[in-house]
């Protein structure tokens, strides 16, 4: 099977010069994402869940290692020695991260948003419109909210609005940090469902997720990481 | 290799004679030589800013960013060092060391600029059509009608009533100064436009409207933005890598989330440990 995604010896440590402490997170973390693959991410709270994937997302530098993504628009990349301007059109073009809270600039509509992300993306406006539309209806986003500044959005709603504006640009590959963090079980299987939709649609996606249940039949594979490495 | 925009290379604004201790690279003492007391404002800076990004300038007071902003917009002069823009001289003429004639029309055509305090950017007794059209016509417009379609043009862009074109700069608000000034600086679309300080001391609907208009012109004329701000949210909302200055210095710079999510200096620590 190709693989989209080849992790190599990551480790990643943070240094507090007021506290002149180190802290150490993830610790040789090796794995790889098969195209179309779908890679559940479970481990306690403060384990280096999240560090593993924002390492790949760049927003933490890694202190060792590799990431090797097998891009669209460079080839085979590095993501950890990538240069900023690439990783800034990946994100634009084939990455998408979606968490559980909403980053929103004021005076946003839901629609706008999405839109937005669309813009990102290179699309012109009015195919950005349609495709919003679309993605807000596929998130099955009711249409009454489209119009209206999400900040009284549900935890539910911000979510599949979050799903909305990363998905709006048909990334390759997906990364969720724990998106289903304080929702309700009937919220979860809808997530559930549109997760598998797009899993089935091809695409690449490594998830946090600290329900067991809700990845049954869902990831390809689960690591359990504890103290920062898999066991 | 993308090219940039524009590019900065070693840019140093210095106020004082230096002497021998601070001219190689003796530690100075903040920003200042210890021993001949010699400014070292801006300290080897080099940029690099590309096509349709936001890049953002954060450091604390004093720390060298509007000197930046107003060395690239000629108002202060540059002591060393040289900059290129992509579309004057073919990318090979240093912008800093040509003729009076020929940096303002760099000013006129490449760069738009929105100062801090509008005072430095507007006339405050000229009508705010006014204010517009002076840079049209420093750009070679004649036309009367063109200008005033140009200036209704802009002025619908910022959101400012067509009926108060004719009213001078004085009689409005802080945000809606900012929005006769950032009009003002995109009236011959530039591709680069300088934002210093545009959101300070707006209130928060104000900025809010400052923030999406910031949004929608990269958007909309896919003009390449230096933003500085204090505010890091700013920063984290509009800006797609971000610097930071200390003492005269870039110290780190990087994606804006990284630059805030897993800074790398003390001081860059310090910064984002401070946001409320």
């Amino acid at each position: 099977m190709e693989k989209i995604l080849e992790i190599q010896g990551l480790s990643k440590d943070f240094f507090l010069h007021e506290q002149k402490r180190e802290i150490k997170s993830c610790r040789d973390i090796s794995f790889a994402l098969d195209k179309g693959g779908f890679i559940g991410i479970v481990g306690t709270s403060g384990a280096g869940k999240s560090t593993v994937l924002r390492c790949i997302y760049r927003t933490y530098l890694a202190t060792t290692g590799s990431v090797i993504y097998d891009s669209l628009s460079y080839g085979k990349l590095d993501l950890v020695t990538a240069s900023e301007r690439q990783i800034i059109h990946l994100r634009k073009a084939e990455m998408g991260y979606v968490s559980q809270f909403l980053s929103i600039l004021p005076r946003t509509t839901a629609r706008q948003h999405v839109i937005n992300g669309a813009l990102d993306a290179g699309f012109s406006y009015e195919e950005a419109s349609q495709k919003a539309e679309e993605m807000l209806r596929y998130f099955k986003l009711h249409e009454n909210l489209w119009d209206i500044y999400p900040n009284t959005f549900s935890g539910g709603e911000k979510l599949r609005l979050n799903l909305a504006h990363a998905m709006v640009k048909a990334p390759r590959l997906l990364l969720l940090d724990e998106p289903t963090a304080s929702l309700d079980n009937h919220t979860k299987r809808l997530v559930k469902e549109l997760l598998a939709k797009l899993k089935s649609e091809g695409t690449s996606m490594i998830g946090i997720f600290h329900d067991l249940e809700f990845m049954e039949g869902l990831c390809d594979k689960v690591y359990n990481i504890s103290q920062g490495t898999f066991c | 290799m993308e090219t940039p925009v524009l590019r900065i290379d070693h840019l140093t604004v210095r106020y004082g004679k230096t002497c021998d201790y601070c001219r190689n690279g003796g530690e100075l003492h903040k920003n200042t030589c210890p021993r001949c007391k010699t400014v070292w404002a801006c300290n080897d800076m080099n940029v690099k800013l590309y096509e349709g990004e936001i890049l953002g300038i954060v450091g604390e007071s004093g720390s060298g960013k509007s000197t930046l902003m107003k060395s690239l917009f000629f108002d202060f002069d540059v002591t060393e060092g040289s900059g290129f823009l992509r579309d004057f001289g073919g990318g090979e003429a240093d912008i800093f060391a040509q003729s009076l004639q020929q940096k303002k029309y760099i000013k006129n055509h490449l760069m738009g600029m929105v100062y801090q305090n509008p005072m430095l950017g507007l006339r405050m007794d000229y009508s705010s059509a006014g204010n517009i059209a002076e840079k049209l016509i420093a750009a070679g417009q004649r036309s009367f009608s063109g200008m005033n379609e140009r200036v209704e043009e802009l002025l619908d862009a910022v959101e400012i009533l067509q009926s108060r074109k004719k009213e001078p700069p004085k009689n409005f608000s802080g945000g809606m100064q900012q929005r006769v000034q950032i009009s003002k600086a995109l009236a011959n679309n530039p591709a680069i436009l300088l934002l210093d300080e545009v959101t300070t001391g707006l209130d928060l609907s104000v900025q809010a409207k400052v923030l999406e208009l910031i949004r929608e012109i990269r958007q909309r004329f896919h003009i390449s933005i230096m933003l500085v701000s204090h505010d890091l949210a700013v920063i984290r909302m509009l800006a797609d890598r971000t610097i930071v200055m200390l003492d005269g210095k870039i110290i780190e710079q990087g994606l804006t989330d990284q630059i805030l999510d897993d800074p790398q200096q003390p001081y860059t620590q310090q910064l984002v440990h401070s946001l409320l």
